[in-house]
């Protein structure tokens, strides 16, 4: 595969939009470009063989990081709300989203 | 419920259950879990998502969580961990969910559920997994959408099954059950009214047409609170996905993949909604802030000892020791506090048939007008089972013990005492009867008559004229005696 085919214009676009980005006009050929030379270099790990190597999420080996299930004190509305770029009768005001949340 | 026409078609059903566990605070902070508070008053810089500001994971979660994975036979990671899940939404403001994707609390379980005709049918249960809930958002506003975080970083527990599910009954059937175990567990209030329980059905339907079978597109009904609306809904689908194939053979999964339709409650229908993300599209990847969670020996054997009986064992208990019905030991073992009451007043030398009627047919209602459970009507296991001996040993009809139940609600007299208040002791009297039988006769010739001729109807008639003169007692009268007195005041049968 030539480092060119390694990404294309539309799977640019692709993550333009997963990221909320929007692109001008030969933007996406652009990056295609300049990203795929990237994504060659670190496709060189590929040549490595892993099969026998445990998958590592984190360099830390830090483990079992628990609180007990005790309230703390809050920031409270006045002081969670004084950031924001918008607000109103205690809510934060945003555009308005088009029908319901994502479903988390 | 109408079913979709010939050709045929099956259901398959998998349900999300998602449970709000009772923790005191939220899943990565220790922000107070409260309903009604004001909007952004419980909220703080982890679940704010400000950056820097770094989750630590909430131990009695973590436990609730184990806990009920295993009630659901599931099989425990040793090892459990975060994922980040892409979420574009402001009521989760990071843009990520941290949720459990790779490795989650548990896996590969199963639920039996109870059957109408005393079968049990098995539900799998494919995962069980912590995650974190979202805010709330309105709408109301024209150009605007109002954000509360409150409710963001709440710890919920997701209850993903296999597609075992075959009818909108079962779907419900499942939902109870699970809301029954999280409760006997104390893990969770499960109130459907607070939206702790929240329902997602994945639907789709196989249909036979000319002897080939085909799939129609799974649909995910988003967000359903309340059984009934689960059971339309997946109802609704059934027939709407049938039909929709049966117009256009391109109906298919193959052709459709997944979507996601909301559930209108007005209109008992389900609405087209944005398509479904693909999962890829969710980017999950090990969420590099919160350190993952290794079991410590002993640690779940503590767990597993601090779980209670769960209702199913319970219902089969019983059955096995007290000869309770399967229909009878659903509703007498519906909460672990009611099932205990029932327990007790067993204990106290009540009959178990007699108990289990009364609670079937009189508790269940009392302590529905009251808006509680029969436990919740706070009654003493000893006055349950001192009106059900009165019953068993026939000093007072059902009847009665029905008018003393109701007294017993309001006054928390004793049955014995109320039973004399009220004059509600039987009459086995054959003085005191013999006018009530005489007037039954003569107000009912018809039926006297059906009697005297014999034959088919004489049975059904006597009992008939036998209801009468316990009406005329005002519930009262002995069955027995009063039948023996009809007997010699019609006098001999025909044929």
């Amino acid at each position: 595969m030539s480092v060119a085919e390694l990404l294309t214009p539309a799977q640019v676009e692709a993550a333009a939009r997963l990221a909320r980005l929007l692109l001008n006009e030969g933007e996406a050929a652009a990056f295609a470009a300049q990203l795929a030379p990237i994504l060659a270099r670190v496709q060189a790990l590929d040549e490595l063989d892993t099969s026998n190597v445990a998958p590592l999420a984190r360099l830390s080996p830090l483990a079992n990081v628990l609180r007990p299930d005790e309230a703390r004190p809050s920031l409270g509305a006045d002081l969670a709300l004084r950031e924001a770029p918008d607000a109103a009768g205690g809510f934060f005001r945003v555009p308005r989203v088009l029908g319901e949340g994502g479903g988390a | 419920m109408t079913l979709p026409p010939a050709p045929k078609a099956r259901l398959i059903v998998g349900l999300e259950i998602h449970v709000q566990l009772r923790t005191a605070t939220k899943l990565f902070c220790g922000c107070a879990v409260r309903f009604g508070a004001p909007p952004n008053s419980l909220t703080c810089p982890v679940c704010l998502g400000h950056p820097g500001a770094l989750p630590v994971l909430n131990r009695e979660a973590l436990r609730c969580a184990a806990k009920t994975a295993m009630a659901l036979g599931c099989r425990i990671l040793p090892r459990t961990s975060w994922d980040r899940k892409s979420y574009w939404y402001p009521d989760l403001p990071k843009n990520y969910q941290i949720s459990q994707n790779e490795f989650p609390v548990g896996l590969e379980g199963a639920v039996e559920l109870p059957r109408a005709d005393g079968s049990v049918k098995t539900v799998r249960i494919r995962r069980v997994h912590l995650e974190e809930d979202a805010g709330k958002s309105l709408h109301d506003a024209p150009d605007a959408t109002l954000v509360d975080l409150n409710r963001a970083g709440t710890a919920l527990l997701e209850i993903v099954t296999a597609p075992d599910i075959a009818s909108p009954e079962e779907a419900g059937d499942l939902a109870r059950e699970i809301r029954r175990i999280v409760r006997y567990l104390g893990v969770a209030d499960a109130d459907m009214q607070k939206g702790h329980m929240r329902l997602e059905p994945n639907v789709n339907c196989a249909v036979e047409l000319d002897g080939a079978e085909a799939r129609t597109p799974i649909v995910e009904i988003k967000n359903l609170n309340s059984f009934r609306a689960l059971e339309a809904a997946v109802a609704f689908e059934f027939e709407r996905q049938t039909a929709a194939y049966l117009a256009d053979p391109a109906y298919t999964l193959e052709r459709r993949g997944k979507e996601s339709r909301g559930w209108d409650e007005a209109a008992l229908a389900t609405f087209v909604q944005r398509r479904k993300e693909e999962a890829h599209e969710y980017r999950c990847f090990p969420d590099p802030d919160l350190a993952p969670y290794e079991w410590i020996a002993g640690e779940l054997d503590e767990l597993a000892r601090e779980t209670p009986e769960l209702p199913q064992a319970r219902r089969r208990r019983l059955a096995r020791e007290l000869g309770i019905g399967q229909g009878d030991a659903l509703l007498i073992a519906e909460d672990r506090a009611t099932g205990d009451l029932f327990e007790a007043a067993v204990a106290a030398g009540a009959c178990p048939q007699t108990l289990a009627k009364h609670f079937i047919n009189l508790w269940t209602r009392l302590a529905k007008d009251a808006g509680t459970t029969i436990a919740g009507l706070k009654l003493d296991a000893g006055a349950l089972a001192e009106l059900a001996r009165l019953q068993t040993d026939g000093a007072v009809s059902a009847t009665a013990a029905r008018l003393i139940a109701e007294a017993m609600a309001r006054t928390r007299a004793a049955p014995r005492a109320l039973a004399q208040r009220l004059g509600l002791t039987r009459l086995s009297d054959r003085t005191a009867l013999l006018p009530l039988v005489k007037e039954a006769i003569a107000a009912n010739p018809k039926a006297a008559a059906q009697y005297r001729a014999g034959g088919g109807k004489a049975a059904k008639s006597l009992g008939f004229l036998q209801g009468r003169v316990m009406r005329l007692s005002g519930g009262r009268a002995d069955p027995a005696v009063a039948a023996a007195l009809l007997r010699e005041e019609l006098g001999p049968q025909l044929g």
